[in-house]
């Protein structure tokens, strides 16, 4: 075939292969849960309130990993600084005794300033490492961890005055290891009661979800909301067209930061209980694990993933240790299978988004060929 | 009739680090006209272009000479940005798409259509909404103007090749103040049919009042297209003709221009009737340089040349035979077939490469240059290495010493100015590095030698050694070289015979004292006749 | 002059010596004894020190920082937990415990490597999940495995691995003993020391010849590499085998010093603090020597052994966790963006 014949490309045919990966996370999922429900005994009202629940709980702070996404900049391990973020917010909020709404309000009033502060720094440090961000910000993650935990463990109660004694180690400095919430627990999830039946649902955190899941589709229509598409698709190109790169990437980190700030207030308003030295770290792995497993991809990630991935993801975590422990006569079987599952996901996730991008350079570099031996 | 002319270039002149790339080069366009520049790969069209469009690449090395006059007052562009801003536009050869957007998202990349909302003044424009009608609109209206249909909503990673040309060209277009555009070669991707509709569209711009400066290495496209012909050479402004008055043979003359009969040395070594290596049906899939069905012989003792524009598919064959990107066909050595893909397999039989990407495949950057010079020898030959007595010669450990003495032999006779073997090639100049590779090459004591750009990014006293290095290596050992470079005058005079590579093929193989202008012609497409190809190929003129 | 040195030696590195040095002149005047401090530094040396030297081949290939040290770990504690389950004792036992994690470690290790050149690029990140989720596939498997040992299985339950396993009565301090001596409060672990130095020759001797060589051109530049007629991918795999072997080396000397085995969640996180070692020793993303790693894990665990003690006499409270942590991940963080910026 010559040049002069040649008709136009034809749309990239998608291999089945190609199909079943993007889709493989999910089905494997899917097929977990199937077989694992029926192991656990659990009656189907308990699962359906138990899944509510964690769908208020959780949503919103997987919520926040979208825009890095659409940004290009892969997941975003540094939700967790938005998390630290919030849980200073609590605690003060905890030592002036701020109850109900108001003390949510406060609480993400006073997280937002340092969730923006730690974005930033995040943002800045990712843009000296493109093409690394993900094992950056998930470093970074850990390294801010030591400094939240200098402040929490050494300056809270020492330099910062915390006058509740409840909140202080007995040493006299220091926050305790697990803060009770009592003041805000619930208040959000209680704010609009709603009974079906037997199961409860927290219609008030809900609505705030939806006002997100809102937020995100107005903002994916919007001129920033393009260039991060653009930026996430092809930076020099970007670049050449005049969108400020870096200042845009940044933006979307303090965007993500601040709203894991909010979503880890809203994941702790309704477990009730601070665990100040692990719970940041639990909500970056869960969330990340939870997006993977409703299908998003490190390139790709929409509001579905979401919500199917919150859904299979605590299926595995309600139903894994009893069934665990029917199959094996050993919950903890389960617990650590569920760990095991939550990385392996995670590590899956990363070796197929790998793989894609390699097979499509090379295809990219397929179209560029030509017609070479072919003749 | 009296005009200021829209854009009036005065003397422009350009040094790279002391190396003269442009000389007083001086034309003006009017609106609505077309100038077609021409000119071989370096002689200056792309630093030109560079000035125009404010390239920081120009700026960042001091600059240059004379001025630009757009619209009667003397412009200096800052950025790219400023040139955009003033009404130059620019098609660059390399997309710059989003492959994901639609041809309206790209169009308008960064000049999207914004519903007003309150948020604008509260904070930035960025949070408007997107217009997308408008968008649409806009888009297509753009695209119409170049009389081509392509739907405003298909994905630039699904269009077929010459539509993203297209939309490349509608987002200059887009600009409403688009005065001047620039298009580098924009007809290499296209099929005939597509670069004639692009040719139509870019009548129909030049009759709406944009002046156009297109470049392009087909001369028939010039010449039905373009007003005006602008040559350059060497950074020289050679002819500045009507187009209509000159032929294409008279264009290609211009291009390639002297002789060198008078300086070409004796040649001393032998050519023997033997074929050292032999070519049949080769392809080789190498990004931007794709060789589609090469043929060609070449004897012991030989000094061929392989030439030709940039983007032919010159690189590739070389690179192909190495094995170093995916290749097929036929390459045999003295007879016997090489096998392809597999770099070891042709470094076993004795062929050694010097590549034209010094930094990328050349060197060890990072590392000494005695491990640069010696590292295919001990990989491939086994050499360089000592037993450990200990372990009964078991484990065989690099010898430094064998390494260290074989460079300074290679640093002697090259003249690599260096503090010592021992230095990192990072830190030597082009022209070292060069000779780097070459000590490289050397070392491995090759029955065929492969060398891409011998000279590229070197100066021109370094230029003269390589070459007389290369001459007297081919001369003494009776090795065979094969030469590829885009500078078609170093050919002609280190070569016994150069091939002219055109579109993946071999457009025709000259010896190297024929006249400039049928090399000229032969780069232009015009291929030699089928008899005197068959008869260049086996080389029996 | 200084600031030549500074340039040299990077910042961070300035930085952390002059403070680790700092710790060593304030130690006597807190009340901190420096023949005590320097031995327990000098233990945790011999301890860590074959662990970070697992990350030489990888980073000299190319494959990046080595966040998949868990593997090798792993493969160490079934050569370990195997060699008490067939009741070997002594210097014999510790050889078992080698001899039988080696073969674990080359397999893990050749399959990790073949997954870590199709995902080239992505290297670190991904080997940091296939470490974790090995891990918790080994909570699963100290569960089930059928150990009989009653030293090692829980006892009301008779099956499952406990979490920690003393090796007291097997190959407990074999190393470290062996020619120790002990000066006042001064105790020196000859034996591990020279363990580590012929490890550390062992990997001399590997970079010298022709495929060391050829691994470290693949590392400075894969594409010479290919040119020169080297076979880069199998480069990479004997590279990532070579750092697993070692990895599961390194834990059997950390245990036997230690005296324990730790199961379960114990190799988590024993990546990132080898990894900080070698960068705070002067190694880059891709570069790395023996010099780095014996500075790199001299100066880590000199703070790491000095910060409690004096820290916590001058400030009465224990920081050294804190300390640890913001350390080893700056020092990780340092690493990344700084190579980025050298690309540029």
């Amino acid at each position: 075939m010559s040049r002069l014949d040649r008709g136009p490309d034809k749309k990239r045919n998608r291999g089945v292969g190609s199909l079943l990966a993007d889709y493989a996370v999910p089905v494997i999922f899917i097929v977990i849960s199937v077989v694992a429900i029926p192991l656990s005994d659990f009656s189907a009202t308990y699962l359906i309130q138990e899944l509510l629940v964690r769908i208020g709980r959780n949503s919103f702070l997987i919520l926040s990993l979208l825009i890095p996404i659409m940004a290009g900049m892969g997941l975003n391990f540094g939700m967790v600084l938005g998390a630290m973020a919030g849980q200073i917010g609590l605690i003060f909020v905890s030592d002036w005794a701020v109850v109900g709404i108001p003390g949510i309000v406060l609480a993400m009033i006073i997280g937002t300033p340092v969730a923006v502060a730690l974005g930033i720094l995040c943002g800045e440090v990712l843009n000296r490492a493109k093409g690394q961000e993900m094992v950056t910000s998930y470093i970074l993650g850990f390294f801010i961890n030591g400094v939240y935990q200098l402040f929490v463990l050494y300056f809270m109660g020492w330099l910062i005055p915390i006058s509740n004694p409840a909140l202080v180690l007995s040493r006299g400095h220091g926050i305790r290891n697990a803060i009770s919430l009592t003041g805000i627990r619930m208040v959000l999830d209680r704010l609009i009661p709603l009974q079906v039946g037997t199961v409860t649902i927290p219609v008030a955190t809900y609505l705030v979800i939806a006002a997100f899941c809102f937020f995100i589709l107005w903002f994916r229509k919007t001129k920033l909301g393009q260039d991060m598409r653009a930026i996430g698709q092809d930076m020099a190109v970007a670049d050449s067209a005049g969108i400020p790169v870096n200042r845009t990437r940044v933006i979307a980190i303090v965007i993500s930061t601040v709203l894991a700030c909010y979503g880890q207030i809203i994941f702790l308003q309704n477990m009730g209980t601070l665990n100040t030295y692990n719970s940041h770290d639990q909500a970056g792995m869960f969330s990340i694990a939870a997006l993977l497993i409703g299908g998003a991809s490190v390139s790709r990630a929409g509001i579905g993933n979401v919500f199917l991935g919150v859904v299979l993801f605590h299926l595995m975590f309600i139903v894994a240790p009893k069934a665990g422990r029917n199959l094996m006569g050993e919950a903890q079987i389960g617990e650590y299978f569920r760990v095991f599952v939550s990385y392996g996901i995670i590590a899956l996730a990363l070796v197929l988004h790998a793989w894609k991008r390699l097979r499509d350079r090379a295809e990219a570099r397929r179209s560029l060929r030509g017609p070479a031996g072919k003749e | 009739m009296p005009e200021v002319p829209l854009l009036k270039l005065e003397n422009i002149g350009k040094e790279y680090f002391g190396n003269r790339v442009l000389a007083d080069v001086s034309f003006s366009l009017n609106r609505g006209e077309i100038l077609g520049l021409v000119g071989e790969n370096g002689a200056g069209k792309s630093t030109l272009m560079n000035i125009l469009f404010g390239m920081p690449v120009i700026s960042g090395t001091g600059g240059y000479e004379g001025n630009i006059v757009l619209d009667g007052e003397v412009i200096r562009f800052g950025s790219p940005f400023d040139a955009l801003a003033a009404g130059i536009g620019m098609v660059h050869q390399e997309f710059s798409l989003i492959p994901g957007f639609s041809a309206a998202e790209n169009i308008l990349l960064n000049r999207e259509e914004l519903n007003k909302s309150l948020l604008e003044t509260v904070f930035s424009e960025r949070l408007n909404t997107l217009d997308r009608p408008g968008m649409r609109a806009r888009a297509a209206r753009a695209i119409k103007t170049l009389g081509v249909d392509i739907g405003v909503d298909t994905i630039a990673a699904e269009m077929p090749v010459g539509y993203k040309q297209f939309i490349e060209i509608a987002r200059e277009i887009d600009r409403t103040r688009t005065r001047v555009l620039v298009l580098d070669e924009p007809t290499a991707v296209l099929t005939e049919t597509e670069a004639r509709i692009l040719l139509d569209a870019l009548r129909k711009l030049a009759d709406g009042g944009i002046a156009i400066i297109f470049i392009s290495h087909r001369l028939q496209e010039i010449k039905s297209l373009c007003d005006r012909i602008l040559v350059l050479r060497d950074g020289n402004v050679i002819r500045d003709s009507d187009a209509r008055s000159a032929s294409i043979r008279d264009i290609a003359a211009w291009m390639v221009g002297r002789n060198v009969e008078e300086d070409r040395p004796v040649r001393a070594g032998t050519i023997s009737d033997e074929v050292a290596l032999s070519v049949r049906d080769l392809w080789v899939d190498m990004p931007g340089e794709t060789v589609r069905n090469a043929a060609f012989d070449v004897h012991k003792g030989e000094i061929f040349g392989i030439g030709g524009l940039a983007g032919q598919g010159k690189l590739g064959i070389p690179n192909g035979i190495m094995g170093l990107y995916p290749a097929g066909g036929t390459v045999s050595l003295f007879g016997r077939e090489v096998e392809l893909n597999k770099p070891r397999k042709a470094l076993d039989r004795g062929m050694a490469f010097v590549s034209e990407d010094r930094r990328g495949v050349g060197l060890l950057l990072g590392e000494r240059i005695d491990w640069n010079i010696t590292f295919t020898g001990m990989q491939v030959q086994n050499r360089f290495l000592k037993g450990l007595p200990l372990l009964g010669n078991l484990v065989r450990l690099r010898d430094d010493d064998a390494i260290a003495a074989e460079s300074e032999q290679y640093i002697k006779s090259l003249e690599i100015r260096c503090t010592g073997p021992a230095q990192r090639a990072v830190e030597l100049s082009g022209g070292n590095q060069q000779k780097v590779c070459l000590a490289k090459a050397f070392s491995m004591r090759p029955e065929l030698l492969l060398i891409c750009e011998p000279t590229r990014g070197i100066d021109v006293g370094a230029k003269e050694l390589v070459l007389n290095t290369l001459r007297r290596y081919n001369e003494e050992y009776g090795t065979t070289i094969l030469i590829t470079s885009s500078e078609l005058e170093e050919l002609r005079s280190v070569c016994d015979r150069v091939a002219i590579v055109g579109e993946g093929k071999i457009a025709g193989i000259l010896p190297a004292i024929s006249p400039a202008e049928r090399f000229g012609l032969l780069m232009m497409g015009d291929v030699e006749d089928e008899g005197a190809q068959k008869e260049a190929v086996t080389g029996n003129a | 002059m200084l600031k030549k040195f500074i340039a040299t030696a990077g910042w961070p590195r300035v930085i952390i010596g002059l403070f680790l040095l700092a710790l060593f002149v304030t130690a006597p005047f807190v009340g901190v004894r420096i023949s005590t401090s320097l031995s327990d530094t000098l233990v945790r040396f011999g301890m860590n020190g074959v662990m970070v030297l697992a990350m030489i081949p990888m980073v000299q290939a190319g494959c990046g920082l080595n966040f998949g040290l868990p593997l090798g770990v792993i493969a160490g504690l079934l050569g370990a937990t195997m060699s008490i389950e067939f009741g070997v004792r002594g210097a014999l036992g510790f050889a078992t415990a080698i001899g039988l994690s080696i073969p674990i470690a080359a397999i893990l290790g050749y399959g990790y490597g073949q997954l870590l050149n199709r995902v080239k690029g992505d290297e670190m990140m991904i080997a940091t999940y296939v470490g974790f989720s090995s891990v918790a596939f080994m909570c699963m498997a100290w569960l089930l495995l059928p150990y009989k040992n009653p030293t090692m299985v829980w006892g009301y339950q008779g099956t499952g691995l406990r979490t920690t396993i003393s090796v007291d009565n097997y190959w407990s301090h074999i190393l470290s003993d062996f020619l120790s001596f002990k000066i006042g409060t001064f105790y020196f672990p000859t034996g591990m020391f020279l363990f580590f130095a012929a490890m550390c020759f062992l990997i001399w001797l590997f970079m010298k010849t022709k495929t060391g060589t050829a691994m470290t051109a693949v590392g400075s530049n894969p594409e010479f590499a290919r040119a020169g007629g080297v076979n880069v991918d199998r480069m990479r795999v004997i590279s990532v085998v070579l750092s697993t072997i070692f990895g599961a080396i390194g834990i059997l000397v950390y245990e036997q010093s230690f005296g324990f085995i730790q199961l379960y969640m114990g190799p988590f996180y024993m990546a990132l603090p080898t990894v900080a070692a070698i960068l705070l020793g002067g190694a880059s993303v891709n570069r790395a020597t023996i010099f780095n790693v014996v500075v790199g894990t001299f100066l880590f665990q000199g703070i790491l052994t000095m910060t409690p003690s004096v820290i916590n006499s001058v400030l009465k409270t224990d920081m050294s966790e804190v300390i640890r942590i913001i350390v080893s991940n700056g020092m990780i963080l340092y690493a990344l963006t700084r190579k980025a910026q050298v690309k540029r």
